[in-house]
């Protein structure tokens, strides 16, 4: 896999946010048309214990954050965008005991709102487990007590 | 659904502890939630947990562990209050957020607003401060197992 700017920029993001370092998400691909996370499986995100599939809560996670993600790939600098909604269609249960892949790409963005959405799979992207559809505020690049996290996120040393 | 759970629920329902239920699901003890019955009514809390911020900079919660909370708060809602003879599968979940939700404990309460034979609509409110003030709506799709006929 070929590294690049926004493929960095998304590891560094993604390895800042707590909640996504306890659920072990990584950054698998990245480019300026969208970027791919996987969330590996465990038994701590097991939501019904009699199958070991994995809870809806967690894929939610993944795919919020992917989403979010996505914005890496379409801005020029970071900005902060928080989550406005998310709506998210489950299309069939996961299988247990594999890894699940979320897939998300900005397909709008205008001045105030970024339009993502993406999708969740395991072996077959042609076969996703869910689909996602949300909406990120974009609170502009010098929100205040952001700096220094921009500039980590960029790659640049305190 | 296994005999065992079905006991575990019943036994949770008759003295309001809904702990041991909880127990059995990996993903309520990872985020850290929790369930109390108030009156008829069941309130859910997910204690602040540093495991669970997204944003290091405010700091607040991982937006989708509130929408995992909220989709919890759902289904536990919806299967001890139907006495639906398997767990509810999720259909969608769709969520607003409407404020930050901040490095503090956070609760939720939940409104069957329809149910039907095969599929019931739940309404799902998280706040923080107070009720009036939400940090985030959601509203939830399941499918429900038609009760056994006997």
């Amino acid at each position: 896999m070929a590294e690049n700017p926004v493929f960095e920029r998304a590891t560094r993001f993604l390895s800042a946010l707590r909640h996504c370092q306890v659920l072990g998400l990584k950054v698998h691909s990245a480019n300026s048309e969208g970027l791919t996370v996987v969330l590996p499986y465990s038994a701590q995100i097991v939501g019904n214990p009699l199958t070991g599939v994995v809870h809806g809560g967690a894929i939610t996670s993944l795919m919020d954050t992917a989403c979010g993600m996505a914005t890496l790939c379409v801005l020029p600098e970071f900005e902060v965008c928080p989550t406005l909604d998310l709506r998210v269609d489950y299309m069939h249960a996961a299988e247990p005991h594999k890894d699940v892949y979320g897939f998300a790409q900005c397909y709008r963005v205008t001045t105030d709102v970024i339009f993502a959405r993406g999708f969740a799979y395991q072996d077959d992207p042609g076969q996703p487990i869910a689909h996602v559809v949300g909406t990120f505020m974009r609170m502009g690049k010098g929100l205040k007590g952001t700096k220094g996290f921009a500039g980590a996120i960029k790659g640049e040393s305190p | 659904m296994s005999d065992d759970f079905k006991r575990q629920l019943q036994d949770a329902h008759e003295k309001g502890d809904y702990a041991p239920l909880l127990k059995l699901i990996p993903y309520a003890g990872l985020i850290g939630v929790e369930c109390s019955r108030v009156g008829d009514d069941l309130l859910f809390k997910l204690p602040a947990n540093k495991d669970n911020i997204g944003n290091p900079l405010l700091p607040a919660i991982h937006g989708g562990v509130i929408a995992g909370f909220m989709e919890l708060s759902a289904a536990l809602h919806l299967l001890i209050f139907t006495g639906a003879p398997g767990v509810p599968k999720i259909i969608d979940f769709s969520l607003d957020y409407l404020r930050a939700g901040q490095f503090r404990d956070t609760w939720a309460r939940c409104q069957v607003c329809r149910q039907g034979r095969r599929v019931a609509n739940v309404a799902v409110t998280a706040w923080q401060s107070t009720e009036g003030e939400p940090i985030a709506t959601a509203r939830a799709h399941f499918k429900i197992d038609e009760p056994l006929k006997s």
